[in-house]
C-alpha cells in the first residue's frame, strides 16, 4: 500500500440510487480528468455507500472542506477539477440550494437535510469506502469486537445491549437484548445467528444502503451478537434483488476473514465465527422469521406457529438469534460508546435512533436516520423540506406496506415504536410516504393491500382469503361500485384477519384500511354514498370533462391529446366534450392554453 | 411428566406440559372444532378454525399450535372465539364450490359437518363472496383423482405425504389467493414418483383428493346377465367396512360382506386370502431357494402395490430383492380368467372380476402393462371398501340385519395366515409359519410383529437363524432399504407395507381414520387368524387342489406364468 498524503479526498457516492443516476461514469470521468491534469497523486477518489439523499444524486463531496455537490453530470467534471480543486473555488451552481430559502449550502453540514439526523447505524455511510477494510478499521471498525470479544463475557454484553434499550429495528421493536438472552439461555450444542436482511418493503432501502455503504458493521455486529449467545455460525439472509449489498457484503466477507476477523480463535479469544449469504428470491413474507429460516433452510417460505421460538428451536432446529440489518448496525456503538451514551438518544420506551426511507409527495427525499422522539412534522417540514409544489400535506403512512396512515392531526407525534401503534400506524422497518390532498385515502389503502394481499404466503385462511375479500371491497368502492355496508363489513374483515392471522403479515396486513377509515371515513363514505373520489384521483369516479364555450378559443389542441375522441368540433367557435365517451384522463385540461376546460 | 393446570370454559384441567389446548380441551370433553390440525401429522396452525380466546389478553389463539401454560384461563364458547371461528370457516365457503350434493365425500366431508354444526348459512357466505379459485382438475390417472378447487390448502396431504410416506408427490404452490396444492410442474399425479397409497385422500378433510370410482362400471357388469361376475374381497375389508354400517372399529362382518356381495348380484363371492395362500407357497419356496442359495438377500415383499411404485421410482437397484410373486389380488385375478374359468366351463370372455380393496395403488396396479396372464384384463375393476359401502348402501340392503354367508369354497377357502394380510407383518408371519414348518416340520410361535413402524425378529429355522424385519408406512422403510442399498442390512425376509399399519389403515377404507382404529382394525384380523380352525397356508385345502390339479407346484412353469411377475425402473420424480 502507498503511504501518499493526499491534499484531497473525493467522495462520490455509489450506493445504488447514484448509480442509476450516472455516478460511476462521473467517477471515470473524473479519474481520467485527474489523470490528464496530473492531479491522481495528490486527490483520492473514494467511493462510498449511500449518503441518504437519493433525490439529489449523483453526490459528490470534497474534503477537507466538505463541499456538498449535488446532481453532478459528467460534463460537470472538468469544472470541478479546474475551479474547485485546482483554483480552490466552490462551483456554486452544483451546490444544494435549501428549497425554502433558496440558498445554497456549501457544507455538508449545514444542509437542513442532514441537521436533525443523529447517525449512527448509518455513521460510515457516505464517509467510507465500503469495500475498503483498512477504511472501516480506521473509523474505529472491529474496536467494539475486540472488546467484546476480549474484555466483556457474554453475560456482561447481553446485559449491555439489555440496558441500551436497543428494540428491533425491523419493525416488531422486541427488546434485543431480551432476544440474546434468551437464545443464550437455550442449551445447545449448536446455535445460529441470522441477519435478516430481505428487506421487501415497497420504497424501503434502509438495509440495502447500510449493507451497500457499511458492510463490515453488520459483520461486526453478528460476531458480537455470536459471542453473545455462543453461536459459531451466521447467516445473512439477503434479498437477490440486491446485487450491490451482496457483491459488497461478499467482499467485506473474504476481507474479514482474510485478517483473521472471522473464521477461527477471532482476537486471540478461542471464539470461531462463520459467516454465509443466503440470497432471498424475493417473497416479501421471507422477512418473517420462522419464513425465512425455512427459506434458508431450502423449504417454501411458509411462516410457522411459535412456539417453538427461533431461539428455542430455529434454523435446522437449533436455537437461532434474529436480527435485522439495522439493529446489528447499532451494537459496534452500543458496545463502544456504552449502553449509557445509546440510552441518552432517544424516548422513554425507544431508545437510539431509527432510519427511514422518506418518500412520497416530499421535496427531500432519501434514507434519513432521526433520534427517537423526533416529530414527524420535523421529519417532513424541517428534514424532507415540505411536501412537492407545496400543497397541503394530508397523510403520512408509516410502516410499510402494513403500517398505517398518519393524518394532520398527528404532525406533532413524537415518532417511537408506543406511539405510532397507539394511532394504527407502526415503525414498521421504517418506511414513511407522504401524501398531498391529491391522493386518494382508499385508493391508498388498497394500493398497500394489493401488495400485502399477493405477497401472504396462503397459509392461514384468515390472511389468504380474508385479503382477497378487502381487496375486492376496495375495488368495488374505488370503482363506484360500493354498498351500504362496505364499510363496517371490510372493519370487521380487517380485525378478523389481525387477530386470527398466522404471522405478522397478517395481523398488519389490514393497518391502511383500518387507520384509512379511522380518519378519512368520510372519503370512503363520499365513494359509496356520492360515487365521488374527493381527492379526484379514482379514475372509475372522476366526473367527464366540460368546455367553457365562452372561454374556449377554437385552438383544436383537446382534440388532439384526447386518446377516445370525445371532443369534436361545436359551431366553429368552440369544441365541445361527449361526456358519455369522456374517460375523464384529463389531457386536454392540461393542454388547454385558456384554461376553459374543467371537471364538472 | 410435568403437569401444567388451566382453565378452559370455567372447568379445571390438567394436563402433561407441552400438550395443546386443543388437547387439553378434549381431554375434558370439549371438542373444538379443526381443519388442518391432524393428530398423526405434525402441527400446521393454518385453518384458524381452531381459534379460542385467552381470557387473560383476551385475545385469540388457535388452539391446535398453543401449549397450555400454568394458570391459563381459556374460553372456546366466548362470543369472540365463535364469531371468529365461524368467519374462518365462511371465509373458506366463500372459495368452495359448494356443491355437495356432486362430491365424493357428500356426508363424509369435515368442512360439510363443521358447516352444518356451526350453522352457517348461505346468506353468511354470500356477504364476501368474490372471485373463486379455477384451476383444472387432475383426472387422468387410474388411482386417484384431484378437484384443487375444492382444497383448503390445509395441507394435510402434503405433510402426510411428507412426513409419513416420504414421497413429497404434493407440495404448495403459488401464494396468496393462488395457493394450491398441486405436483411438481402441476404434472398429473399418475406421472409423478407418487406410489398411489392414497394416504392424501384419507386425511383430506374435503372432496379434493378422492379415488378414482368405478362404481359405474362394476353396476354396469352386474346388470348385464350375460357377464358372470366375480367378486374377491382382501383380508382386511372384513374388519373395517362394519364402520361405515355402525359397528364399532375392529368389528369383523366377513359373513355379512359376502352376504352383501352376494345381495349385489355377485355371481360368485371368493376372497382374496385364498390367493394370500397361495402367495405364501409360491412366495415361500423363492424365498427359501433364495435363502438357501444366499442370493438376492434380503428378499423383499411384493404384494403391496404402492411399495411396489416406490420401490420402482426410489430403488430401482433393489428390484431384484423384490419377490416376483404377484400380488394376492392378481393372483386371484389370474386364475379367476384360467383356472376357475375351466373348473366351471364359463368362457373367460364373460368373466368380469371386481376386487373389494383397502388400497387405491391397486386400481393402479391392475393398468399395469405387464401385468396380465389370462389372455383377458385379469382385473377388470377395483372397488375400495368405501365405493363397495357406497353400492350396498345405494340398493338399501340393511347390513347389519344380513345373515352370515360363506365364501364360494373353490377360490374363497382361506386360512388365518392369509387373513392377517391385511395388517402389518401378517405377510412376514404367514410366510415364516410355512417356511418354518416345510423345513423343520415344526410350527412357529406367534411373532407379532404389528403396530410399529419398524420391527423386527429372529427366528430359528432348524440350525439356522431367519432374520425378520417389517416397516410399515414408506418412510418407515427408507432407513431398512438404504441399509440393503448400502449392503449393511442385517435381514433375510423384509415385509414394506405403504400404509402406516398395512392394509387396515389403506387408502381406501373407511372414513375418518385415526391410529386408534388402525389398532383396532388389526386386532380384529389377529383374532379371527387365533380362531381359524387352519392358520397356514400350506393346510388350505383348497390351495392343495389348486397345486394337485391345475399348478402342479410352487414356482412350476405355469406358476410362473399366471402368478409371477416383473419391475420396471421409474423416474424418480
Amino acid at each position: 500500500m502507498k503511504d501518499t498524503i493526499y491534499r484531497s479526498h473525493i467522495l462520490i457516492c455509489t450506493g445504488t440510487g447514484c448509480v442509476s443516476s450516472g455516478s460511476k461514469k462521473i467517477k471515470h470521468e473524473l479519474q481520467d480528468e485527474l489523470a490528464n491534469k496530473q492531479l491522481l497523486d495528490e486527490i483520492k477518489i473514494v467511493e462510498t455507500g449511500c449518503h441518504g439523499f437519493c433525490e439529489k444524486g449523483p453526490i459528490l463531496v470534497i474534503y477537507p472542506e466538505g463541499v456538498f455537490y449535488c446532481q453532478v453530470k459528467k460534463e460537470d467534471v472538468s469544472e470541478i477539477v479546474d475551479e474547485h480543486l485546482l483554483k480552490g473555488r466552490v462551483v456554486e451552481r452544483l451546490l444544494f440550494k435549501e428549497p425554502t430559502t433558496e440558498k445554497s449550502i456549501p457544507s455538508y453540514t449545514d444542509i437542513d437535510f442532514y441537521k436533525k439526523q443523529h447517525r449512527i447505524a448509518l455513521s460510515n455511510c457516505g464517509k467510507i469506502n465500503p469495500e475498503s477494510i483498512e477504511e472501516y478499521i480506521a473509523n474505529n471498525g472491529y474496536e467494539a469486537a475486540g472488546k467484546a470479544l476480549t474484555e466483556m463475557t457474554p453475560e456482561e454484553i447481553i446485559e449491555e445491549v439489555k440496558n441500551s434499550g436497543l428494540r428491533g429495528r425491523g419493525g416488531g421493536g422486541f427488546p434485543t437484548g431480551l432476544k440474546w438472552q434468551f437464545a443464550y439461555d437455550s442449551e445447545s450444542d449448536k446455535k445460529y445467528v441470522i441477519c435478516n436482511a430481505d428487506e421487501g418493503d415497497p420504497g424501503a432501502f434502509m438495509d440495502r444502503s447500510i449493507l451497500e455503504g457499511d458492510p463490515h458493521k453488520i459483520i461486526e455486529g453478528m460476531i458480537i451478537a455470536g459471542y453473545a449467545i455462543g453461536a459459531d455460525e451466521g447467516y445473512v439472509y439477503v434479498r437477490a434483488e440486491y446485487p450491490l449489498a451482496i457483491e459488497r457484503l461478499k467482499k467485506a466477507i473474504k476481507d474479514a476473514q482474510d485478517l483473521g476477523l472471522l473464521g477461527t480463535d477471532i482476537f486471540g479469544s478461542g471464539f470461531n465465527f462463520e459467516l454465509h449469504i443466503k440470497k432471498g428470491a424475493g417473497a416479501f413474507v421471507c422477512g418473517e422469521e420462522t419464513a425465512l429460516m425455512a427459506s434458508i433452510e431450502g423449504k417454501r417460505g411458509m411462516p410457522n406457529p411459535r412456539p417453538p421460538y427461533p431461539a428455542a428451536k430455529g434454523l435446522w432446529g437449533k436455537p437461532t438469534n434474529i436480527n435485522n440489518v439495522e439493529s446489528f448496525a447499532n451494537i459496534p456503538y452500543i458496545i463502544n460508546e456504552g449502553s449509557e451514551m445509546f440510552s441518552s438518544i432517544g424516548t422513554e420506551n425507544s431508545k437510539g435512533t431509527k432510519v427511514f426511507a422518506l418518500t412520497g409527495k416530499i421535496k427531500n427525499t432519501g434514507l434519513v436516520e432521526v433520534p427517537m422522539g423526533t416529530t414527524l412534522r420535523e421529519v417532513v417540514f424541517d428534514i424532507g423540506g415540505g411536501l412537492t409544489e407545496d400543497k397541503k400535506f394530508k397523510a403520512i403512512q408509516t410502516g410499510g406496506p402494513s403500517g398505517g396512515c398518519i393524518p394532520e392531526d398527528y404532525l406533532d407525534l413524537p415518532i417511537d415504536y408506543d406511539s405510532l401503534i397507539d394511532v394504527g400506524a407502526m415503525m414498521g422497518s421504517g418506511g414513511m410516504v407522504v401524501m398531498d390532498e391529491s391522493t386518494c385515502m382508499v385508493d391508498v389503502a388498497r394500493f398497500f393491500l394489493t401488495f400485502t394481499q399477493s405477497e401472504s404466503c396462503g397459509k392461514c385462511t384468515p390472511c389468504r382469503e380474508g385479503t382477497k375479500r378487502m381487496l375486492e371491497i376496495l375495488n368495488r368502492i374505488c370503482e363506484g361500485e360500493g354498498k351500504q355496508g362496505d364499510i363496517a363489513l371490510l372493519e370487521q374483515l380487517g380485525e378478523h384477519i389481525k387477530e386470527t392471522s398466522l404471522c405478522g403479515l397478517g395481523q398488519t396486513a389490514p393497518n391502511p384500511v383500518l387507520s384509512t377509515i379511522q380518519y378519512f371515513r368520510n372519503e370512503y363514505e363520499a365513494h359509496i354514498n356520492d360515487k365521488k373520489c374527493p381527492a379526484g384521483s379514482c379514475q372509475e369516479l372522476a366526473s367527464a370533462y366540460k368546455i367553457n364555450i365562452e372561454a374556449c378559443v377554437a385552438c383544436g389542441q383537446c382534440v388532439k391529446v384526447c386518446p377516445v375522441d370525445a371532443i369534436s368540433k361545436g359551431d366553429g367557435k368552440y369544441y365541445i366534450i361527449d361526456e358519455a365517451v369522456c374517460i375523464s384522463c384529463g389531457a386536454c385540461e392540461k393542454k388547454c392554453p385558456v384554461d376553459a376546460i374543467s371537471q364538472g | 411428566m410435568e403437569k401444567v393446570s388451566l382453565i378452559i370454559d370455567d372447568q379445571k384441567v390438567e394436563v402433561e406440559k407441552g400438550t395443546s389446548v386443543l388437547e387439553a380441551a378434549k381431554e375434558v370433553g370439549i371438542d373444538v372444532p379443526y381443519l388442518c390440525y391432524h393428530p398423526d401429522l405434525t402441527l400446521h396452525g393454518a385453518c384458524r378454525v381452531c381459534v379460542v380466546e385467552d381470557l387473560d389478553s383476551n385475545s385469540l389463539v388457535a388452539s391446535c399450535v398453543t401449549p397450555v401454560t400454568e394458570g391459563m384461563k381459556i374460553s372456546t364458547t366466548s362470543m369472540k372465539a365463535r364469531r371468529a371461528r365461524r368467519r374462518n370457516v365462511v371465509l373458506l365457503l366463500a372459495n368452495h364450490p359448494n356443491d355437495c350434493l356432486g362430491c365424493d365425500r357428500n356426508g363424509s366431508c369435515e368442512l360439510q359437518d363443521i358447516t352444518h354444526s356451526l350453522g352457517i348459512s348461505r346468506e353468511d357466505v354470500e356477504e364476501v363472496a368474490g372471485q373463486v379459485r379455477e384451476v383444472p382438475r387432475d383426472e387422468v390417472g387410474p388411482a386417484l383423482k384431484r378437484d384443487p378447487n375444492k382444497c383448503i390448502l390445509c395441507g394435510r396431504c402434503v405433510r402426510v405425504c411428507e412426513e409419513v410416506q416420504g414421497v413429497s408427490a404434493l407440495q404448495f404452490s403459488n401464494r396468496g389467493f393462488d395457493s394450491i396444492v398441486t405436483t411438481a410442474f402441476d404434472l398429473p399425479q399418475s406421472e409423478i414418483n407418487c406410489a398411489n397409497c392414497g394416504q392424501c385422500a384419507t386425511v383430506c378433510p374435503v372432496g379434493a383428493i378422492t379415488e378414482v370410482s368405478e362404481i359405474k362400471n362394476v353396476w354396469h357388469a352386474l346388470e348385464d346377465d350375460d357377464i358372470h361376475v366375480v367378486a374377491q374381497a382382501a383380508p382386511s375389508i372384513q374388519a373395517t367396512i362394519g364402520e361405515e354400517f355402525g359397528y364399532e372399529p375392529g368389528t369383523v362382518v366377513t359373513g355379512k360382506l359376502v352376504a352383501a356381495l352376494r345381495k349385489l348380484g355377485f355371481n360368485s363371492v371368493f376372497s382374496t386370502e385364498f390367493t394370500a395362500d397361495l402367495t405364501i407357497l409360491e412366495e415361500g419356496s423363492e424365498f427359501l431357494k433364495r435363502f438357501t442359495s444366499n442370493e438376492n438377500l434380503p428378499h423383499i415383499t411384493s404384494c403391496c402395490p404402492g411399495w411396489v411404485k416406490y420401490a420402482e421410482h426410489n430403488y430401482p437397484d433393489l428390484l431384484n430383492h423384490l419377490s416376483s410373486a404377484k400380488s394376492p389380488q392378481q393372483m386371484f385375478s389370474a386364475l379367476s380368467k384360467t383356472y376357475y374359468a375351466e373348473k366351471t366351463g364359463i368362457d373367460p370372455e364373460k368373466i368380469y372380476t371386481v376386487s373389494i380393496m383397502p388400497c387405491t395403488a391397486k386400481k393402479f396396479e391392475k393398468e399395469r402393462e405387464e401385468i396380465n396372464a389370462s389372455k383377458f384384463k385379469d382385473t377388470d375393476a377395483v372397488l375400495t371398501t368405501r365405493e363397495l359401502a357406497r353400492m350396498i348402501k345405494e340398493v338399501g340392503i340393511q347390513f347389519k340385519a344380513l345373515k352370515d354367508e360363506q365364501y364360494d369354497e373353490l377360490m374363497g377357502e382361506h386360512t388365518g395366515a392369509a387373513t392377517i394380510f391385511g395388517t402389518t407383518g401378517g405377510v412376514a408371519e404367514a410366510a415364516v409359519r410355512t417356511v418354518k414348518e416345510k423345513v423343520t416340520g415344526e410350527e412357529l410361535e406367534r411373532l407379532n410383529l404389528g403396530f410399529k413402524g419398524v420391527n423386527s425378529a429372529e427366528v430359528e429355522i432348524g440350525d439356522k437363524v431367519v432374520k425378520v424385519a417389517i416397516a410399515n408406512g414408506l418412510r418407515n422403510a427408507e432407513k431398512l432399504l438404504d441399509d440393503v442399498r448400502a449392503n449393511k442390512s442385517e435381514y433375510d425376509f423384509i415385509e414394506v407395507m405403504a400404509c402406516p399399519h398395512g392394509c387396515v389403515g389403506g387408502g381406501g377404507q373407511p372414513l375418518p381414520i385415526s391410529e386408534e382404529k388402525k389398532v383396532l382394525r388389526g386386532q380384529g384380523l389377529a383374532n379371527t387368524d387365533e380362531n381359524s380352525v387352519v392358520r397356514k397356508s400350506h393346510e388350505n385345502p383348497m390351495i392343495k387342489k389348486l397345486y394337485e390339479e391345475y399348478l402342479k407346484e410352487p414356482n412350476s412353469e405355469l406358476s410362473h406364468q399366471l402368478l409371477h411377475t416383473s419391475y420396471k425402473e421409474r423416474a424418480k420424480n
